[in-house]
Protein backbone atom coordinates (compact mmCIF):
# COMPACT_ATOMS: atom_id res chain seq x y z
CA UNK A 1 0.00 0.00 0.00
CA UNK A 2 1.41 3.33 -0.98
CA UNK A 3 0.51 6.22 1.31
CA UNK A 4 -0.18 9.73 0.06
CA UNK A 5 3.10 10.93 1.57
CA UNK A 6 5.04 8.58 -0.69
CA UNK A 7 3.34 10.02 -3.77
CA UNK A 8 4.69 13.45 -2.94
CA UNK A 9 7.17 14.69 -5.50
CA UNK A 10 8.73 18.14 -5.73
CA UNK A 11 8.65 21.05 -8.12
CA UNK A 12 11.39 19.57 -10.30
CA UNK A 13 8.65 17.27 -11.59
CA UNK A 14 6.68 20.16 -13.13
CA UNK A 15 9.69 21.84 -14.74
CA UNK A 16 8.82 20.36 -18.13
CA UNK A 17 5.18 21.44 -18.27
CA UNK A 18 6.06 24.90 -16.91
CA UNK A 19 8.79 25.24 -19.52
CA UNK A 20 6.21 24.46 -22.17
CA UNK A 21 3.58 26.87 -20.74
CA UNK A 22 5.87 29.80 -19.90
CA UNK A 23 8.74 29.23 -22.33
CA UNK A 24 11.33 29.64 -19.58
CA UNK A 25 12.93 27.55 -16.85
CA UNK A 26 10.77 28.05 -13.75
CA UNK A 27 12.06 25.60 -11.12
CA UNK A 28 14.35 28.28 -9.65
CA UNK A 29 11.64 30.96 -9.60
CA UNK A 30 10.52 32.16 -6.17
CA UNK A 31 6.79 31.55 -5.66
CA UNK A 32 4.77 33.21 -2.92
CA UNK A 33 2.01 31.19 -1.26
CA UNK A 34 -1.30 33.06 -1.16
CA UNK A 35 -2.18 31.12 1.99
CA UNK A 36 0.77 31.67 4.33
CA UNK A 37 2.98 34.09 2.40
CA UNK A 38 6.02 31.79 2.33
CA UNK A 39 8.55 32.36 -0.46
CA UNK A 40 10.03 29.20 -1.97
CA UNK A 41 11.59 28.20 -5.24
CA UNK A 42 9.20 26.13 -7.31
CA UNK A 43 11.56 23.13 -7.04
CA UNK A 44 11.04 23.07 -3.25
CA UNK A 45 7.24 22.93 -3.38
CA UNK A 46 5.28 19.68 -2.97
CA UNK A 47 3.84 18.11 -6.11
CA UNK A 48 1.15 15.46 -6.43
CA UNK A 49 0.26 13.91 -9.77
CA UNK A 50 -3.02 12.24 -10.56
CA UNK A 51 -5.46 13.04 -13.33
CA UNK A 52 -3.95 16.49 -13.03
CA UNK A 53 -1.06 18.10 -11.19
CA UNK A 54 -1.41 19.80 -7.81
CA UNK A 55 1.40 21.92 -6.38
CA UNK A 56 1.15 22.60 -2.65
CA UNK A 57 3.02 24.93 -0.34
CA UNK A 58 5.74 22.98 1.50
CA UNK A 59 5.02 25.00 4.66
CA UNK A 60 1.21 25.20 5.00
CA UNK A 61 0.16 22.61 2.38
CA UNK A 62 -2.24 25.05 0.70
CA UNK A 63 -2.86 24.39 -3.00
CA UNK A 64 -0.79 26.90 -4.96
CA UNK A 65 -1.00 25.65 -8.55
CA UNK A 66 -3.30 23.26 -10.39
CA UNK A 67 -2.65 22.03 -13.91
CA UNK A 68 -4.91 19.84 -16.01
CA UNK A 69 -3.93 18.73 -19.49
CA UNK A 70 -6.48 17.26 -21.87
CA UNK A 71 -5.52 16.78 -25.47
CA UNK A 72 -4.18 20.05 -26.79
CA UNK A 73 -5.79 22.12 -24.02
CA UNK A 74 -4.24 22.98 -20.67
CA UNK A 75 -5.95 24.56 -17.66
CA UNK A 76 -3.64 26.44 -15.29
CA UNK A 77 -5.03 27.64 -11.95
CA UNK A 78 -2.66 29.95 -10.08
CA UNK A 79 -5.20 31.32 -7.60
CA UNK A 80 -3.22 29.92 -4.67
CA UNK A 81 -0.04 31.71 -5.77
CA UNK A 82 0.29 35.36 -4.73
CA UNK A 83 3.20 35.93 -7.11
CA UNK A 84 5.77 34.25 -9.31
CA UNK A 85 9.09 36.02 -9.77
CA UNK A 86 10.31 35.58 -13.33
CA UNK A 87 13.64 36.51 -14.90
CA UNK A 88 17.23 35.96 -13.74
CA UNK A 89 17.40 34.77 -10.13
CA UNK B 1 18.57 6.82 -30.45
CA UNK B 2 22.27 6.46 -31.15
CA UNK B 3 23.14 3.58 -28.81
CA UNK B 4 22.03 1.61 -25.76
CA UNK B 5 24.24 0.30 -22.97
CA UNK B 6 23.10 -2.25 -20.37
CA UNK B 7 24.20 -1.03 -16.93
CA UNK B 8 22.53 -3.66 -14.74
CA UNK B 9 19.85 -6.28 -15.53
CA UNK B 10 17.15 -3.64 -14.90
CA UNK B 11 18.90 -0.47 -16.01
CA UNK B 12 19.92 0.77 -19.42
CA UNK B 13 21.62 3.90 -20.71
CA UNK B 14 20.16 5.39 -23.88
CA UNK B 15 22.42 7.61 -25.95
CA UNK B 16 20.35 10.16 -27.87
CA UNK B 17 21.04 12.41 -30.82
CA UNK B 18 18.64 15.37 -30.72
CA UNK B 19 18.52 17.73 -33.72
CA UNK B 20 19.15 21.31 -32.61
CA UNK B 21 20.13 20.26 -29.08
CA UNK B 22 21.39 23.31 -27.20
CA UNK B 23 23.35 21.44 -24.51
CA UNK B 24 22.53 20.78 -20.87
CA UNK B 25 23.72 21.31 -17.28
CA UNK B 26 24.71 18.53 -14.89
CA UNK B 27 21.63 17.45 -12.93
CA UNK B 28 18.96 18.36 -15.49
CA UNK B 29 16.33 15.97 -16.82
CA UNK B 30 14.29 15.32 -19.95
CA UNK B 31 10.64 14.46 -20.43
CA UNK B 32 10.10 11.49 -22.75
CA UNK B 33 6.68 11.02 -24.35
CA UNK B 34 5.50 7.81 -25.98
CA UNK B 35 2.41 7.67 -28.18
CA UNK B 36 0.63 4.36 -28.82
CA UNK B 37 -0.98 3.52 -32.15
CA UNK B 38 -4.41 4.40 -30.72
CA UNK B 39 -3.15 7.85 -29.71
CA UNK B 40 -2.76 7.11 -25.99
CA UNK B 41 0.18 9.06 -24.62
CA UNK B 42 2.36 8.50 -21.59
CA UNK B 43 5.12 10.81 -20.41
CA UNK B 44 7.86 10.40 -17.81
CA UNK B 45 10.90 12.37 -16.68
CA UNK B 46 14.39 10.85 -16.87
CA UNK B 47 17.62 12.34 -15.63
CA UNK B 48 20.46 13.09 -17.98
CA UNK B 49 23.45 10.90 -17.09
CA UNK B 50 26.11 12.43 -19.32
CA UNK B 51 28.34 15.39 -18.56
CA UNK B 52 27.61 18.64 -20.36
CA UNK B 53 29.43 18.70 -23.69
CA UNK B 54 29.69 14.94 -23.75
CA UNK B 55 26.69 13.97 -25.83
CA UNK B 56 23.25 13.28 -24.42
CA UNK B 57 22.48 10.09 -22.52
CA UNK B 58 19.63 9.07 -20.22
CA UNK B 59 19.84 6.17 -17.79
CA UNK B 60 16.49 4.43 -17.24
CA UNK B 61 15.47 1.85 -14.64
CA UNK B 62 12.74 -0.60 -15.61
CA UNK B 63 9.78 -0.51 -13.23
CA UNK B 64 7.86 -3.70 -13.96
CA UNK B 65 4.37 -2.18 -13.87
CA UNK B 66 5.43 1.02 -15.60
CA UNK B 67 4.05 2.35 -18.87
CA UNK B 68 7.21 3.88 -20.31
CA UNK B 69 10.31 2.38 -18.69
CA UNK B 70 9.71 -1.28 -19.77
CA UNK B 71 9.58 -0.11 -23.38
CA UNK B 72 12.69 2.06 -23.04
CA UNK B 73 14.72 -0.65 -21.28
CA UNK B 74 13.52 -3.81 -23.06
CA UNK B 75 12.47 -2.77 -26.55
CA UNK B 76 13.85 0.58 -27.67
CA UNK B 77 16.83 0.14 -29.97
CA UNK B 78 19.39 2.09 -31.92
CA UNK B 79 17.72 4.13 -34.65
CA UNK B 80 14.34 4.41 -32.89
CA UNK B 81 12.86 7.88 -32.52
CA UNK B 82 11.62 9.34 -29.23
CA UNK B 83 9.70 12.52 -28.49
CA UNK B 84 11.58 14.50 -25.84
CA UNK B 85 11.20 17.86 -24.07
CA UNK B 86 14.06 19.62 -22.32
CA UNK B 87 16.58 20.11 -20.93
CA UNK B 88 14.61 20.85 -17.77
CA UNK B 89 15.67 22.24 -14.42
CA UNK B 90 17.82 25.04 -13.04
CA UNK B 91 17.58 24.13 -9.36
CA UNK B 92 18.98 20.61 -9.09
CA UNK B 93 22.14 21.44 -11.04
CA UNK B 94 25.85 21.70 -10.27
CA UNK B 95 27.95 23.76 -12.67
CA UNK B 96 31.29 23.19 -10.95
CA UNK B 97 32.03 26.87 -10.29
CA UNK B 98 31.58 26.86 -6.50
CA UNK B 99 34.49 26.04 -4.15
CA UNK B 100 32.46 24.30 -1.43
CA UNK B 101 32.80 20.51 -1.12
CA UNK B 102 29.96 18.56 -2.65
CA UNK B 103 28.02 15.73 -1.03
CA UNK B 104 25.95 13.55 -3.34
CA UNK B 105 23.41 11.20 -1.76
CA UNK B 106 21.83 8.62 -4.06
CA UNK B 107 19.13 6.04 -3.57
CA UNK B 108 19.09 3.47 -6.38
CA UNK B 109 18.61 5.09 -9.78
CA UNK B 110 18.71 8.45 -8.02
CA UNK B 111 22.41 8.21 -8.81
CA UNK B 112 21.80 9.21 -12.43
CA UNK B 113 21.75 13.03 -12.19
CA UNK B 114 24.52 12.83 -9.58
CA UNK B 115 26.61 10.82 -12.05
CA UNK B 116 26.27 13.70 -14.51
CA UNK B 117 27.76 15.95 -11.80
CA UNK B 118 30.60 13.50 -11.06
CA UNK B 119 31.38 13.15 -14.77
CA UNK B 120 31.25 16.94 -15.18
CA UNK B 121 33.72 17.37 -12.32
CA UNK B 122 36.14 14.91 -13.93
CA UNK B 123 35.66 16.40 -17.40
CA UNK B 124 36.47 19.98 -16.37
CA UNK B 125 39.37 18.86 -14.15
CA UNK B 126 37.75 20.33 -11.04
CA UNK B 127 39.50 19.71 -7.72
CA UNK B 128 36.41 20.47 -5.67
CA UNK B 129 36.09 17.65 -3.13
CA UNK B 130 33.13 15.47 -4.03
CA UNK B 131 31.77 12.50 -2.11
CA UNK B 132 28.98 10.16 -3.14
CA UNK B 133 26.97 8.16 -0.61
CA UNK B 134 25.14 5.57 -2.65
CA UNK B 135 22.48 3.16 -1.41
CA UNK B 136 21.71 0.10 -3.56
CA UNK B 137 19.87 -3.12 -2.86
CA UNK B 138 22.68 -5.47 -3.92
CA UNK B 139 26.17 -5.17 -5.44
CA UNK B 140 24.73 -6.18 -8.82
CA UNK B 141 22.24 -3.30 -8.65
CA UNK B 142 25.00 -0.69 -8.40
CA UNK B 143 24.77 1.43 -11.54
CA UNK B 144 28.07 2.72 -13.06
CA UNK B 145 29.99 0.53 -10.60
CA UNK B 146 33.30 0.39 -12.46
CA UNK B 147 33.26 3.94 -13.78
CA UNK B 148 32.64 5.34 -10.30
CA UNK B 149 35.93 3.86 -9.18
CA UNK B 150 37.74 5.65 -11.99
CA UNK B 151 36.23 9.12 -11.62
CA UNK B 152 38.35 10.21 -8.68
CA UNK B 153 35.62 11.04 -6.18
CA UNK B 154 35.05 9.38 -2.80
CA UNK B 155 32.35 6.73 -3.04
CA UNK B 156 30.69 5.20 0.01
CA UNK B 157 28.39 2.30 -0.84
CA UNK B 158 25.70 0.82 1.33
CA UNK B 159 23.95 -2.39 0.28
CA UNK B 160 20.56 -2.71 1.90
CA UNK B 161 19.27 -6.13 0.85
CA UNK B 162 22.17 -8.46 0.16
CA UNK B 163 25.92 -8.13 0.48
CA UNK B 164 28.65 -10.11 -1.31
CA UNK B 165 30.81 -12.47 0.78
CA UNK B 166 33.40 -10.56 2.75
CA UNK B 167 31.58 -7.22 2.40
CA UNK B 168 32.95 -4.74 4.92
CA UNK B 169 30.95 -1.70 3.88
CA UNK B 170 27.63 -0.43 5.14
CA UNK B 171 24.70 -2.84 4.94
CA UNK B 172 21.68 -0.78 5.93
CA UNK B 173 19.49 2.05 4.72
CA UNK B 174 20.94 5.52 4.96
CA UNK B 175 20.21 7.09 8.34
CA UNK B 176 21.50 9.89 10.51
CA UNK B 177 24.27 7.81 12.11
CA UNK B 178 25.57 6.70 8.72
CA UNK B 179 25.56 10.25 7.37
CA UNK B 180 27.23 11.51 10.56
CA UNK B 181 30.14 9.17 9.77
CA UNK B 182 30.57 9.96 6.08
CA UNK B 183 29.17 13.43 5.36
CA UNK B 184 31.41 16.52 5.26
CA UNK B 185 31.39 18.39 8.58
CA UNK B 186 28.76 21.15 8.63
CA UNK B 187 31.54 23.68 9.20
CA UNK B 188 32.65 23.22 5.59
CA UNK B 189 29.24 24.44 4.38
CA UNK B 190 28.97 21.69 1.77
CA UNK B 191 26.66 21.75 -1.22
CA UNK B 192 24.35 18.74 -1.08
CA UNK B 193 22.35 16.98 -3.78
CA UNK B 194 19.99 14.19 -2.72
CA UNK B 195 18.09 12.11 -5.27
CA UNK B 196 15.96 9.00 -4.83
CA UNK B 197 12.47 7.94 -3.80
CA UNK B 198 10.39 10.34 -1.70
CA UNK B 199 11.00 8.37 1.49
CA UNK B 200 14.75 8.12 0.82
CA UNK B 201 15.08 11.85 0.11
CA UNK B 202 13.07 12.85 3.17
CA UNK B 203 15.15 10.63 5.46
CA UNK B 204 18.46 11.86 4.08
CA UNK B 205 17.51 15.54 4.07
CA UNK B 206 16.02 15.43 7.58
CA UNK B 207 19.13 13.64 8.88
CA UNK B 208 21.43 16.26 7.39
CA UNK B 209 19.40 19.06 8.98
CA UNK B 210 19.78 17.27 12.33
CA UNK B 211 23.54 17.17 11.73
CA UNK B 212 23.60 20.95 11.48
CA UNK B 213 23.36 21.42 7.74
CA UNK B 214 21.47 24.49 6.60
CA UNK B 215 18.37 23.86 4.48
CA UNK B 216 19.70 26.24 1.83
CA UNK B 217 22.70 23.94 1.20
CA UNK B 218 20.50 20.94 0.42
CA UNK B 219 18.90 20.43 -2.96
CA UNK B 220 16.62 17.47 -3.47
CA UNK B 221 14.90 15.69 -6.32
CA UNK B 222 12.28 13.00 -5.70
CA UNK B 223 11.56 10.14 -8.06
CA UNK B 224 8.00 9.01 -8.62
CA UNK B 225 6.85 5.45 -8.15
CA UNK B 226 5.43 5.26 -11.68
CA UNK B 227 7.72 4.34 -14.53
Amino acid sequence: MTGVAELRLDGNAVGGIMLELFGIELTVCPCVCAGCGAHEELARLDVYRGAGIVVRCCHCEAVMIRIVEAGERTWLDLSGTASLQLGPQ
Amino acid sequence: MRETVAETPRVKTLGLEVPGWSGHRAGQHLDVRLTAEDGYQAQRSYSIASAPGDGLALTVERLDDGEVSPYLVDEAAKGDELEVRGPIGGYFVWDGDEPEPVLLVAGGSGVVPLMAMARHRARIGSETPMRLVYSSRTWDDVIYRDELEALGLDVVHTLTREQPPGWTGYARRIDRELLAEVAWPAGERPRVYVCGSTRFVDTAADSLLELGYDASWIRTERFGATG
